[in-house]
């Protein structure tokens, strides 16, 4: 009963990205999942990737509002960790057959179908906003991302008045918004 | 025309973030309705910030986790240490059992002779692994005793040299970086050349003795060993260390001590080559003082591109860094010596997806004012 209430507790940190409940899933599976990756042909810098890509999973999956695992955490990133790992070693086509040495695995799969797909955007959206140069990459990023609002933003930028800010801004942005859009449409629907 | 464009769009901004008042909120529904083109924007741009939400809170989340895994491995509390020793072996041997069973099976049945031997002796080969890396534990251990030894003498001298040192008047200037959480640092070598006595000073105010190890004048590099037993050695470094010059155009930083306090400028990178076509170095669009010197370059990812070095003295912004490639081979040469062999350049860095005043929090420590007399 009580571990039940403390992982919905972590999940819920989780979703507001708080601090200790990161480090306290960090720590509680980081080593399982090394010890996963170095075992079947990994080096401790592809744990620390496919680790973190797992945490993204779950980080997105209680983002959406999603708190029922039906399973624990542990279990969570170890299935998603694993079926991330086999899916990069069959890229690279070498040989894996992951033993499974822990009995509990679940079924991941439409998870990681979202997150593939989440994965595309954040990329589509990345490659835009380094696309657009500067100053309008961090003007966008410190209003859009940092919410600064107009005032603090034009004097940081060294704009005389808000309302110069905001021209500037809405100049950047529906550049960004083109270039976005142009690969969006594009890509979207058949990856 | 535009500026009714922009008002526009500051209204479907407020709209979808539910910030207008009600009779405000009303009209503009109305509007929605009779105009299609607002109704398209409308519904373009709900689409469009979600995605910028969502793209904003992954990038904070990576840089989280990031920071999360830096901590955690400084704590001890996560094992992530580069491979090294027993475990090393241990993945290496892993690697070299599944070669040997993908072998044996392919070899099959004519060859069941050797696949027999294979099997037969790879346990034994394990076996003797493991006994010399035992070996090696007491080795260590042994070695350590001596340096603790030596450790006492160089402190004692220290102290010694210390109280000589009131005396000493630093004359060159300029900044160092460190490349190990060992104390080994890089700076340019025409910042301590002829110096007998350096020290390097953190951002708090903290004096370090240090020595030399190796100078290359000719790529104008210089590898310091911080040498005081005030120093505490670092887990890992935030930053790593890149072996290829990034692309023209790619906004860059540096961090250094032009004046008592540490100073952050940007700039970009102007050209992959340097003064005349020099391929030691590349050139900078940034504004640098002469303490900068010897300063790390970061890319954007906060990977060191170079060792800000020289600037041109016909026209200001203009600099010049070494390529930091460079450091890789002066260690490379240091470490013919066999007292070195444990220093390992990083080239990965974990403050990568970080923004910059993120990065700089975290690099700062590690940048060093360098003194010599």
């Amino acid at each position: 009963m009580k571990p039940q209430t403390d992982e919905r507790a972590l999940l819920e940190g989780l979703a507001t990205s708080d601090k200790k409940a990161v480090e306290t899933i960090y720590k509680e599976n980081y080593n399982m999942v090394q010890s996963l990756i170095i075992n079947n042909n990994g080096s401790s810098d592809d744990a620390k990737d496919i680790f973190q890509e797992a945490m993204i999973v779950l980080y997105e999956k209680v983002r959406s509002g999603s708190f029922e695992l039906n399973c624990q955490i542990k279990t969570f990133v170890y299935s998603v960790s694993r079926r991330l790992w086999l899916k990069r070693l069959q890229q690279q086509n070498r040989y894996a057959a992951p033993g499974d040495s822990m009995e509990n695995v679940v079924a991941v799969e439409e998870d990681l179908e979202e997150h593939e797909q989440r994965n595309a955007e954040y990329e589509m959206m990345e490659k835009a906003v380094s696309n657009l140069g500067e100053p309008c990459k961090s003007l966008l990023e410190a209003y859009y991302l940092q919410k600064q609002n107009m005032q603090v933003i034009a004097a940081n930028f060294g704009y005389t008045n808000a309302d110069n800010a905001k021209n500037q801004k809405y100049k950047c942005l529906m550049r960004l918004k083109k270039i976005f859009f142009t690969h969006y449409k594009n890509g979207n629907g058949d990856g | 025309m535009v500026m009714d464009d922009i008002k526009i769009l500051d209204a479907v901004e407020r709209y979808i973030r539910g910030e207008m008042k009600p009779d405000e909120r009303l009209q503009f529904e109305n509007l929605r309705k009779t105009n299609a083109e607002v109704d398209q924007l409308v519904v373009e741009h709900t689409l469009f910030l979600q995605q910028m939400n969502q793209f904003g809170e992954r990038k904070n989340f990576k840089s989280s986790l990031n920071e999360v895994h830096t901590d955690l491995t400084e704590q001890g509390k996560i094992d992530s240490m580069k491979l090294k020793g027993r475990s090393k072996v241990v993945y290496l041997w892993k690697r070299y059992k599944r070669v040997a069973a993908i072998a044996a099976s392919i070899a099959g049945i004519t060859t069941i002779t050797i696949s027999a031997l294979v099997w037969a002796f790879s346990p034994r080969a394990n076996d003797n692994v493991q006994e010399m890396s035992r070996q090696l534990e007491v080795m260590k251990k042994v070695q350590r005793d001596q340096n603790a030894v030596v450790n006492d003498i160089k402190n004692q001298i220290n102290t010694d040299k210390k109280a000589e040192k009131k005396s000493i008047q630093f004359k060159s200037g300029g900044t160092g970086f460190l490349l190990d959480g060992n104390g080994y640092l890089v700076t340019n070598a025409h910042i301590i050349r002829n110096s007998k006595n350096i020290v390097v000073i953190n951002n708090k105010g903290e004096e370090f003795d240090a020595i030399v190890l190796k100078t290359d004048n000719a790529k104008d590099i210089a590898i310091l060993k911080i040498e005081d037993k005030s120093f505490k050695s670092i887990a890992s470094l935030p930053y790593g260390i890149s072996k290829t010059v990034s692309d023209v155009a790619e906004p860059i930083y540096t961090l250094g001590y032009p004046r008592n306090d540490i100073v952050y400028s940007e700039g970009y990178l102007s050209a992959r080559t340097g003064f005349n076509g020099d391929t030691l170095s590349c050139q900078l669009g940034i504004a640098a003082n002469r303490g900068n010197s010897g300063g790390p370059v970061f890319n954007h990812n906060g990977e060191v591109i170079g060792i800000l070095s020289t600037k041109e003295t016909e026209s200001e912004g203009v600099a010049f860094a070494i390529q930091s490639k460079y450091i890789f081979d002066a260690i490379d040469q240091l470490k013919k010596d066999t007292a070195y062999q444990s220093l390992k350049l990083s080239s990965k860095s974990s403050v990568r997806g970080m923004n910059k005043q993120q990065q700089v929090q975290k690099i700062q420590d590690y940048v060093f004012m360098v003194k010599g007399d």
